[in-house]
């Protein structure tokens, strides 16, 4: 692996995070976080997502014609998020409900449309492949260290097993009922990018 | 890059025509395994509510088909009457029925929302032999956020509650969610639905119910979610009632069957 697919794949995780640098795809990540099994199984269809239209839009870049493309690409991610709803429902159908909408919103995340129009336009298909896991890497990183926190204080569990014993079952820990609303997320993403910002100061905006 | 309209056009239609064969493609083959997990789902809920699967068991799908096959037995309904009445009752949706007009009327206004009743209804029997053990009913109406579908399963007195579960519903998770929870669902079975004048009478209050014996109509209230709980009572209540199954439940109630 060259130096060019190397930094494709991993700057996107903590130099150059979509959710954290690029604050992208944020209504996702509110929505799906609250357990940690949908935060995965959206993590892998956003991730498949992006890297395939992200090698599609780049097989055909220079066949495009300029001032259609963002529709030419919409129409690629939709029928890709399509797909990709279909082969959750038949295929691992009780967690494709519970994600219900959110997969056909995948299409909205701007994660996918950044990444086609500001990379695969521009580079080739297997960089834009290994650039579209990167950011969908860096996009599951944040998912599951929110649905992390919010699954073990919101519930007491994790991964839907009982961590911390909650008081309604005869254990000790009373859960947090914010937690397992949206604002949370934003809590805990807001901490995430301090963290992230305080570790990596060129990060910090300047104002 | 500039190009002209016509290759723009062509451009657009080759996209479209490539994309929409994939859509389509992955719709028709994956379609059979959609419907049979969908089947399935269900089946796994009717044979939850009716307690001859476990909370917690995780059967494979074949078992599931046995146990179904075995010993439910699903019945068409006439709900206004409460008759039995001719069908397809593995093919018959009553959700759709419910929008169909030619299959279905408007519902007088009631608190469980409920905006049109089917004039057929699918009801599971849980058989043992010829005998008749339990009698499952689907139910559905407004929640908080969302309409909870879900089935309630009586005892063959008709009046002892035997469980209730939702499969489908967009609730709060962790509040109203916790309609889901197996201990809130424990506190169902053994209580009474109707009450001494033969209208319905369980309702899911605020705060704590007293045990099976001596608080026979009430179930605990869910913390932070006093309008999903609300909704359950209105929906269970409804369903139960004179516009539900409450015309069934009398009639199975005479013949014993």
């Amino acid at each position: 692996m060259g130096k060019a697919e190397q930094s494709a794949l991993l700057d996107p995780l903590f130099d150059n995070n979509p959710i954290g640098l690029q604050v992208l795809g944020i209504c996702s990540a509110l929505a799906v976080t609250t357990k940690l099994e949908t935060a995965l199984v959206m993590s892998v269809a956003l991730t498949a997502v992006v890297a395939l239209s992200n090698m599609s839009v780049s097989i055909i870049r220079n066949k495009i014609p300029s001032h259609i493309r963002i529709i030419v690409m919409l129409t690629i991610i939709a029928s890709l998020v399509i797909i990709t709803d279909q082969v959750l429902k038949a295929f691992v159908y009780d967690v494709s409900k519970q994600l219900s909408v959110f997969v056909g919103l995948i299409i909205t995340n701007c994660i996918v449309m950044g990444r086609a129009e500001a990379y695969a336009m521009q580079n080739g298909p297997w960089l834009s492949f290994i650039d579209g896991i990167g950011n969908g890497l860096g996009y599951s990183l944040c998912l599951v260290i929110v649905a992390f926190f919010r699954e073990l204080f919101g519930s007491g569990k994790l991964f839907g097993l009982d961590v911390l014993p909650l008081v309604t079952e005869g254990g000790w820990y009373t859960p947090n009922g914010l937690m397992m609303l949206a604002p949370s997320a934003f809590v805990i993403i807001g901490l995430l990018i301090w963290a992230l910002r305080v570790w990596k100061p060129d990060q910090v905006e300047v104002d | 890059m500039q190009h002209n309209t016509t290759y723009t056009i062509g451009f657009a239609a080759i996209v479209c025509i490539v994309c929409g064969a994939f859509v389509s493609g992955s719709a028709v083959s994956l379609k059979d395994k959609q419907v049979a997990n969908a089947l399935l789902d269900k089946q796994k809920k009717v044979l939850g509510v009716t307690g001859l699967l476990k909370a917690g068991e995780a059967p494979t799908a074949d078992q599931v088909k046995e146990i179904f096959a075995s010993s439910i037995r699903p019945k068409l309904i006439d709900l206004k009457t409460g008759n039995y009445v001719e069908g397809d009752a593995n093919t018959f949706d009553q959700i759709k029925a419910s929008k169909d007009p030619e299959k279905s009327i408007a519902a007088p206004a009631n608190p469980a929302k409920v905006a049109r009743i089917p004039n057929h209804a699918l009801v599971y029997q849980v058989v043992k032999g010829e005998e008749v053990e339990m009698v499952v009913i689907p139910v559905e109406g407004k929640g908080l956020w969302s309409t909870l579908y879900g089935f309630l399963a009586l005892d063959k007195d008709v009046n002892t509650i035997k469980g209730l579960t939702f499969y489908q519903h967009a609730e709060t998770p962790g509040l109203g969610g916790e309609v889901d929870n197996p201990k809130w669902k424990a506190l169902w079975p053994g209580r009474k639905a109707f009450g001494d004048d033969g209208q319905p009478k369980i309702a899911v209050i605020k705060g704590q119910a007293g045990p099976v014996a001596e608080d026979p109509y009430q179930v605990d209230g869910l913390s932070g979610a006093t309008i999903t709980a609300r909704g359950v009572s209105h929906l269970v209540q409804f369903w139960l009632g004179t516009n539900g199954f409450g015309p069934y439940l009398k009639q199975f109630k005479e013949r014993g069957s």
